[in-house]
């Protein structure tokens, strides 16, 4: 096992190489730099935009540099954790997006949490009682709950939260509370901010958890080994729980390292709808102000998430699943 | 497909061969796209859902016909109508009509909106004059499905917006943007998909590393962060339709992957089978073997696949818009309607501007139940 781990992490190195070089080319692609989007606006105020002003500041972020040059300055400075700049900021990159990256992690891996509990549960129930009210009910619900898109359901939330109930619903805690101490209080309203968010986005995973699983344990319950326990005559529920489900679980772990990918781009997107503290917003606002090192650690950091993502997915399934060769 | 057995056959078993039935004789007859067609229409969600499918895009065709008004036409004095039915009886007599607008004021938020008047009533007109356009871009007309016989009201079945512009109108025309892009992204990932995926099944080797690799990478981020990162690179002064084009391209720019990856896998397959050896022993070249043999066979495969990305790519387009880095102004696509429903003191004041929600989801729905009844028609270990 620490062999295949090892060999994994290896093989991620010159995935990871080339990640970063489309990142930094990806970001550069915007015409002109921080400097003339800066003399734009400073044009627009009716400040001086004028070319010496643009050469000034060029100089002074280095922008004047050959692009490989700018790269292998960011890349080398990456590695010891200097992600380079924030033009816009004027802080280092790694000050301003720890704290976002951490909550996209943990709202990406509350959301997998929730799909997983609401899911299997569900998917039991409707596989043990297929077509019935019950079953048709809630495959219904999931197949709409796979059609809406995140971000919609996050609107249709802040307009009922906002109409219906008079809560303060987006932000991650209420404005008034923001410079508050974190009491009591303060702790209450972050968990009604923080759960209908992952609720938001831990919709569309459930919904296709349950049908997975669902198709899943129906194939199974109809495999001799299950008839073969049943004629020793456990009873229904050990059959289903100890036996049929345990297998049906093991394809929903390899399912996991391709939901992951939807949540990170879910929580981009939800943050900006809930103006949650995610990567979303301020990644936005940086592409838009070509506020470079930003944007690209940004990118290069959700794509470093997803690898893990992936991998730690992969992990798991070799550990369940004792028919996975990993030699 | 079919093969007549010869009279003297009996089964290696040396059991008796059941005598066909005529039914059984009649299925076992038929050719591949037959089966397919015969599994697909027993699937009624899947029909219903190609049938909403063809009906969007008959909408979107005839979106300036269908909708009342152009949608950039303002109503100043109807601005954020709640919607507005069409009444059928008045005082006993049947006709369409509807009625007039009164202003009220919201007593907290000062607020204006406007509200039905009983006491005004004006006739609707079917086949209306109304804004010029044209239809499918040739023949111009200025005849609307519906109408009413004055400028300054209208019929609002969805409400009006900020500006007085009838929402239901620009649903309609925001769907031909919307609807289009999807299908254009899909269309640019299957050239670049199926070409790529099949040269990378059927060379191997070096050719397969390297798009395998160069598919890698491109996986390797998730996918709203990548297409926000490409579509901001836009620059601004770009004209709109040059945008919409873009647009689709990003979108394709992670949507081949797919395509590739499960195309390469069928292709991997399909080469060892012997009819690929025989066209190569026939001397085929490699452009024929795939051209004419390979992609044919896995046609259906990418039909599939296709229709499965179009709802993705419909709300990629959405997202992206939405977000401000989509489609511009003045093209109108779903995802600038709920840009303007982003502002949650706007959306308190007029929830009826989530309706392009229900629009999207109604598009996003039809496309699955369709993509999900064609895979199950196409799966040929499925039974009929």
């Amino acid at each position: 096992m620490a062999a295949y781990i090892t060999r994994r992490l290896l093989g991620m190195i010159p995935t990871l190489f080339l990640v970063s070089v489309l990142t930094f080319i990806i970001i550069q692609l915007p015409q002109g730099d921080y400097a003339t989007a800066l003399a734009a606006q400073a044009a627009a105020s009716g400040g001086t935009g004028d070319e010496a002003f643009i050469q000034t500041i060029r100089h002074q972020y280095g922008l004047d540099q050959p692009l490989y040059l700018r790269y292998v300055t960011w890349i080398v400075g990456c590695l010891h954790g200097d992600f380079g700049y924030s033009f816009e900021w004027k802080q280092p990159v790694a000050d301003l997006i720890g704290s976002r990256i951490a909550f996209t992690l943990l709202l990406s891996l509350l959301a997998l949490a929730f799909s997983w509990l609401v899911a299997i549960p569900i998917g039991i129930y409707s596989a043990t009682h297929q077509y019935s009210p019950g079953d048709v009910g809630l495959t219904t619900l999931g197949f709409l709950g796979l059609s809406i898109p995140d971000f919609m359901l996050g609107l249709v939330y802040l307009f009922v939260a906002t109409t219906a109930f008079s809560a303060s619903a987006s932000g991650i805690v209420s404005s008034d509370l923001e410079q508050a101490p974190w009491t009591l209080t303060k702790v209450w309203d972050f968990i009604s901010h923080l759960v209908p968010a992952v609720v938001i986005l831990g919709v569309a995973g459930t919904a296709q958890l349950i049908r997975i699983m669902r198709g899943n344990l129906l194939e199974i319950l109809g495999q001799q080994f299950v008839t073969t326990a049943r004629a020793k005559g456990l009873t229904e529920r050990r059959v289903v729980n100890r036996y049929a489900v345990r297998v049906a679980i093991n394809p929903l772990i390899s399912v996991m390292g391709m939901q992951l990918p939807n949540l990170i781009s879910g929580a981009t997107i939800v943050g900006v709808v809930l103006s949650l503290p995610t990567t979303g917003p301020l990644f936005l606002h940086a592409l838009q102000n070509q506020d470079t090192y930003l944007a690209g650690t940004f990118l290069l950091m959700l794509a470093l998430l997803l690898l893990l993502g992936n991998l730690l997915a992969d992990i798991l399934l070799a550990w369940a699943d004792p028919r996975i060769r990993y030699d | 497909m079919s093969t007549v057995l010869p009279e003297s056959w009996t089964s290696p078993t040396g059991l008796e061969q059941e005598p066909l039935s005529a039914a059984d004789e009649a299925r076992y007859g038929r050719n591949q796209i037959a089966l397919i067609w015969l599994r697909f229409v027993r699937n009624r969600a899947a029909l219903v859902g190609g049938g909403v499918v063809g009906l969007l895009y008959v909408m979107a065709v005839f979106a300036n016909f269908i909708a009342p008004y152009d949608a950039d036409q303002r109503f100043d004095s109807a601005i954020y109508t709640t919607p507005q039915p069409i009444y059928w009886v008045d005082e006993g007599k049947v006709y369409p009509h509807i009625l007039g607008l009164t202003p009220k004021t919201d007593p907290e938020t000062l607020l204006r909106t406007y509200v039905a008047d009983p006491s005004q009533k004006f006739p609707v007109q079917f086949f209306a004059k109304g804004a010029p356009y044209h239809v499918l871009g040739l023949i111009p007309t200025d005849v609307h499905l519906l109408g009413v016989d004055r400028a300054d009201i209208g019929v609002f079945l969805l409400g009006t917006d900020r500006q007085g512009r009838d929402q239901f109108s620009r649903i309609l025309i925001g769907s031909q943007i919307s609807l289009t892009i999807g299908l254009l992204g899909v269309f640019l990932s299957l050239l670049i998909g199926s070409l790529l995926g099949v040269a990378s099944g059927y060379y191997g080797g070096a050719i397969d590393n390297i798009i395998q690799r160069v598919i890698e990478v491109i996986r390797s981020f998730p996918s709203i962060p990548l297409w926000m990162a490409l579509a901001a690179a836009f620059p601004p002064h770009w004209p709109a339709l040059q945008v919409y084009f873009a647009i689709s391209l990003v979108l394709s720019f992670i949507g081949w992957t797919w395509l590739a990856r499960q195309l390469r896998g069928k292709v991997l397959a399909l080469r060892e089978e012997e009819f690929v050896l025989a066209s190569q022993l026939a001397g085929a070249s490699d452009a024929r073997i795939i051209g004419r043999h390979l992609i044919p066979s896995v046609a259906g495969h990418i039909i599939v696949i296709s229709t499965l990305a179009i709802p993705g790519m419909i709300l990629a387009e959405t997202a992206l818009t939405f977000l401000g880095i989509g489609i511009r102004p003045p093209l109108v696509s779903w995802g600038t309607l709920l840009q303007d429903a982003s502002n949650i003191q706007t959306l308190a004041h007029a929830p009826w501007l989530l309706a392009p929600v229900g629009a999207i989801v109604i598009a996003v729905l039809a496309f699955n139940f369709l993509g999900d009844g064609l895979r199950d028609a196409t799966d040929p270990y499925s039974v009929v």
